[in-house]
């Protein structure tokens, strides 16, 4: 039998969600065009006015709202409530080296902690669970949203964070965690390590794992649940729109991703044309948040590509599901758990010594743990006849990788023109990874 | 007293040196000396060569990144103890080596050693006041 954390928006029929939404809908365009500038002219720009918004397929009259939007909006242009309604702020990295910023009234933690234990309870998790949150905290969304959800169910949470592995699996053993939530490559990283230690997972009390940004395959789970012993569930969320828990996985299904329809509308789209696609075909998923205070998103074009479904679920649950992340419609890496843009890696390369060489990224899984190494082109300015000279300037560009972004590279030099030239777009990335 | 030496920037891959050599063969220039220093990514093609311009001319030509270097070749008499008495020269003088590579003479009972300093200037007046005879670049190239 399904439990549910709050059965009635859950298992709201159809016609009755709809419903809500439709009102939520009118609410939240209301609020934009009233309070933010950016929101009223794109509007006026595109003809449309609050007033034109009378059923749900109205929505597509309304303009998208893009990565790049939030950026020529920062920090707090697009903040619908005042600052002194603001309580948390959290970002997400940007490429330009500034992140994207969005913040959070009272409203809208409660309303995050609620659907995160919501989330978890659809994924199997209760009061009584022991909640390894593995997940970062900081700017970053996915620790402390875990963490108050976690605290709402009345689990008790340890807020362990990442890093630091062989304490992680010390603690899991020794506290008896039965719940992990960290990111699935994380997951298979620990299990090996466990092995080392001489520690066997199987052993442990792990339940559930919950595993969420960055994309995963079904033969991934098959691998985390063999060597951890545990149920995997596949969890979404994004800074912009929340933060994790706007669409989980119910643990009687695994079978797509609930998203929780009572705050936010998913659209897929074609991400050439912007046009709306059907149930059941693959495009970009676009996300309308009808509850949000602090940051309400009209459209929001996320550069996920999944699919959705309104098929009935055997947890009994109405709300929609989404397909397992199948890509981007952008060129946005996820490695460990970290978005990079390839033109964030371009603008630090431009920043040494003043030039600007040819790159190529190429991303791998190796023993679970993605490796990225920059491949960079060796002209005259670059060159030296010592050695050490190009390894300091390779130490130097990882080092500045790293601080830049965090994310841990190797840096190859190698000869001019051995990186491939195109005619149109440059080939920037090579991911060998089997997702 | 300095000596131009040609440097090229060679990929760890298979066929690569043998390209390089190729080129300057086909293109007559012949190799006086060469040192190659490498690393798991790359290596770095030191030579002397008898035509520089000609050699970098053709290699740029293939792609190949190629730097022009200045660097002191030293004569030392080729026996027990020659290069010994050189680097204690420099040690005494605080000269720093950066690498070194030595060929011996055709005819003569000299070998060469090929050095590059940090202080070539300095360096060039240690060893000359200490007597040492220093090869001017177009003996070198022409030996």
């Amino acid at each position: 039998m399904p439990t549910y954390y709050n059965e009635e928006f859950e298992t709201l029929p159809r016609q009755a969600l709809e419903a809500l939404q439709l009102k939520r809908l009118q609410s939240v365009i209301e609020r934009v065009y009233s309070n933010v500038p950016f929101y009223r002219d794109s509007f006026n720009k595109n003809g449309v006015s609050p007033a034109n918004i009378t059923s749900l397929d109205d929505l597509q009259c309304l303009p998208f709202t893009t990565k790049q939007d939030m950026r020529d909006s920062y920090p707090y242009a697009l903040f619908a409530a005042p600052m002194e309604e603001i309580v948390r702020i959290h970002a997400s990295s940007g490429t330009t080296g500034k992140p994207t910023v969005v913040g959070y009234t009272l409203k809208d933690i409660e309303t995050w902690t609620d659907l995160m234990a919501r989330s978890f309870v659809a994924a199997g998790v209760h009061k009584g669970d022991i909640i390894h949150n593995a997940y970062g905290y900081g700017l970053f969304t996915g620790g402390l949203g875990a963490h108050y959800g976690a605290e709402r169910l009345g689990a008790s949470v340890i807020p362990i964070s990442g890093g630091n592995t062989k304490r992680q699996i010390m603690i899991m053993q020794d506290f008896g965690s039965t719940v992990l939530t960290c990111t699935p490559s994380y997951s298979l990283f620990m299990a090996e390590e466990a092995g080392v230690e001489g520690v066997d997972f199987k052993k442990l009390k792990l339940r559930v794992g919950i595993f969420g940004a960055e994309p995963w395959s079904e033969e991934m789970r098959r691998e985390i649940e063999e060597k951890l012993n545990l149920d995997a569930i596949d969890i979404y969320g994004l800074s912009e729109i929340m933060g994790p828990g706007v669409a989980i996985e119910c643990i009687e299904a695994k079978q797509g991703l609930h998203i929780w329809e009572d705050h936010f509308i998913p659209e897929i789209i074609n991400p050439e044309t912007g046009k709306r696609l059907a149930p059941g075909e693959k495009g970009e998923l676009v996300i309308t948040t009808i509850t949000k205070q602090g940051i309400p998103l009209i459209r929001y074009r996320t550069r996920d590509i999944t699919s959705l479904t309104y098929d009935t679920c055997k947890c009994g649950r109405t709300h929609a599901r989404i397909a397992r992340m199948s890509g981007r419609s952008d060129d946005m890496l996820i490695i460990r758990g970290v978005n990079v843009f390839p033109s964030q890696i371009e603008s630090i390369l431009v920043g040494i010594e003043g030039v600007e060489p040819h790159y190529l990224l190429i991303v791998d899984r190796k023993d679970n743990l993605d490796t990225l190494q920059v491949q960079v082109e060796v002209d005259e300015r670059l060159f030296s006849d010592e050695v050490k000279v190009l390894q300091v300037l390779s130490r130097r560009i990882e080092k500045e990788i790293k601080d830049m972004l965090g994310v841990t590279c190797t840096v190859k030099l190698v000869e001019p023109k051995t990186i491939q030239r195109s005619e149109g777009k440059a080939k920037r990335v090579v991911d060998n990874r089997k997702l | 007293m300095k000596v131009e030496q040609i440097s090229i920037f060679i990929e760890n891959k298979s066929g690569r040196l043998a390209e390089v050599s190729r080129i300057l063969g086909e293109a007559g220039v012949n190799i006086r000396a060469l040192s190659l220093a490498d690393t798991s990514d790359f290596g770095i093609l030191r030579l002397i060569v008898n035509d520089r311009e000609q050699a970098i001319s053709v290699l740029k030509g293939k792609g190949f990144t190629v730097s022009k270097t200045e660097v002191v070749a030293v004569e030392v008499p080729d026996q027990p103890g020659g290069l010994a008495s050189i680097l204690q020269v420099l040690d005494s003088g605080s000269i720093n080596v950066e690498y070194m590579y030595a060929f011996v003479e055709r005819c003569g009972d000299n070998a060469v050693i090929i050095f590059r300093f940090d202080e070539t200037e300095k360096a060039i007046s240690t060893l000359a006041s200490k007597g040492f005879n220093m090869l001017e670049g177009e003996r070198l190239y022409g030996m």
